[in-house]
């Protein structure tokens, strides 16, 4: 995908070389304080196909126009703040490369979807970071304090360590269609952050985060349809995941 | 309508959003229950289902075979009958429960949902009243 787009730009870029090619970015705008309706508006600019869809986002909002909304924080994928629907896609804007995403045609940018849309890419995150809170997302433990830390093994860290991965930047809960229809539903994200404490060895709550997500908006609402793995930005096997805690509550009863 | 900054336009929320209020009800193992029921019946299912396709649409003339005679034939043996009945409590709770899943995700008004599940209920235990009815009262000889 990539070669042909470089040929283009050295064709139409006569002389000098340059690595730039003209490209499209097709956004979807909405703000309340002009309108109660969204609509897509096309940018001209010119990239280097090797930038990512952030910084032609931050060309278009410093040079082109400032009233362009979106967040970003760390801008290399750490914070999870950037997560958008590129070309039909959630990725976070700061690890898509313009060449990976086909430039020849207009690349279209839109909010994540199944949240209230505030202004062109910003939506609500309450709902989604409430999910998170009701999964008691950090460690609890009964007793004595240790006097120094509590070890673990080799092993017992492995068994979880695939969701310690999550930046919560809400591309897999925003890709699934359950969560789309009942936003009540915990997401994938929340069972990811449940499962990173429910296999713990030093946690001691996982019984209670299970009954959590035995809830009838818990884990039986998943589907299945791995549209969060395949949306995660660090490759976290969700969906994986998610059926580790269906099995693990079937084997507590059974 | 002319919106300002005084003045924003509503936004839309999606149905249902999650609250600190959404209420943290548990109704027991019963969504479980229904999740490993759906696919247990599922592995029951595959060969009741592609059997019953077999003989009565396949094997032994296919359907130009299917009469009254056919059927009463079969169900005068215990194991059609039970084979039979299996297929139908299977399938029907299967199917409904398949549709109460499907309507838990699509309707975004509580009363809709409501509704769509006791129409489905009621159809799902007229329907399988009436079959366990036909296949333990079945009579040969009707004229
Ligand atoms: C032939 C063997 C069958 C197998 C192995 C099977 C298996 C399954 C499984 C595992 C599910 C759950 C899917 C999920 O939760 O993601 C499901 C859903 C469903 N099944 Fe079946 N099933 C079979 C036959 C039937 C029959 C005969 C009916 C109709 C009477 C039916 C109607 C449904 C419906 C309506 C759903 C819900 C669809 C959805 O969740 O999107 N199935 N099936
Ligand atoms: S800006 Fe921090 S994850 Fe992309």
């Amino acid at each position: 995908m990539a070669t042909p787009v470089m040929d283009k730009a050295e064709a139409g870029a006569p002389a000098n070389n340059s690595p730039y090619i003209t490209i499209t970015l097709r956004i979807r705008r909405f703000n309340p304080e002009v309108s109660d309706e969204a609509y897509w508006e096309d940018f001209t600019v010119e990239v280097d196909p090797k930038e990512r869809v952030l910084d032609v986002l931050h060309k278009i909002k410093w040079e082109l126009d400032g009233t362009l909304t979106f967040r970003r924080s760390c801008a290399h994928g750490i914070c999870g703040s950037d997560a958008m629907r590129i070309n039909g896609r959630n990725r976070l804007a700061c690890k898509t490369l313009i060449k990976d995403v086909n430039p020849e045609k207009p690349i279209t940018v839109e909010a994540i979807k199944g949240l209230t849309l505030q202004k062109d890419l910003v939506v609500d995150m309450e709902p989604f970071f409430q999910a998170y809170r009701d999964v008691m997302p950090f460690l609890v433990t009964k007793g004595n304090e240790p006097t120094r830390e509590r070890l673990q093994s080799p092993e017992d860290r492995e068994r979880f360590d695939d969701t310690t991965k999550c930046i919560l930047c809400a591309a897999c809960t925003s890709s699934c269609p359950v969560f789309w229809n009942d936003g009540q539903y915990f997401g994938p994200a929340a069972i990811v952050n449940a499962h990173r404490f429910i296999f713990d060895s030093r946690d001691e709550a996982g019984e209670q985060r299970l009954e959590i997500l035995n809830d009838r908006e818990g884990v039986w609402r998943c589907r299945t349809t791995f549209n969060c793995t395949e949306a995660c930005p660090r490759g976290i096997e969700i969906t994986k995941a998610i059926q580790e805690v269906k099995r693990a509550l079937i084997t507590r009863r059974y | 309508m002319a919106f300002d900054v005084d003045n924003p336009a509503p936004v839309i929320e999606p149905p249902r959003a999650r609250t600190s209020k959404t209420p943290k009800a548990t109704r027991g193992n019963f969504e479980m229950h229904a999740w490993l029921f759906m696919r247990l019946s599922g592995i029951v299912l595959v060969v009741l289902v592609i059997g019953h396709l077999l003989i009565q649409l396949v094997l032994d003339g296919g359907v130009s075979k299917i009469n009254f005679a056919f059927v009463a034939g079969r169900w005068a043996s215990p194991f059609w009958m039970t084979w039979d009945l299996l297929m139908l409590w299977l399938a029907m709770l299967h199917g409904a429960n398949g549709l109460r899943t499907v309507i838990n995700d699509y309707a975004e008004r509580d009363g809709t949902r409501f509704w769509l599940k006791m129409l489905l209920y009621t159809a799902t235990v007229f329907t399988v009243l009436l079959g366990t009815l036909v296949i333990f009262t079945f009579d040969p000889n009707i004229r």
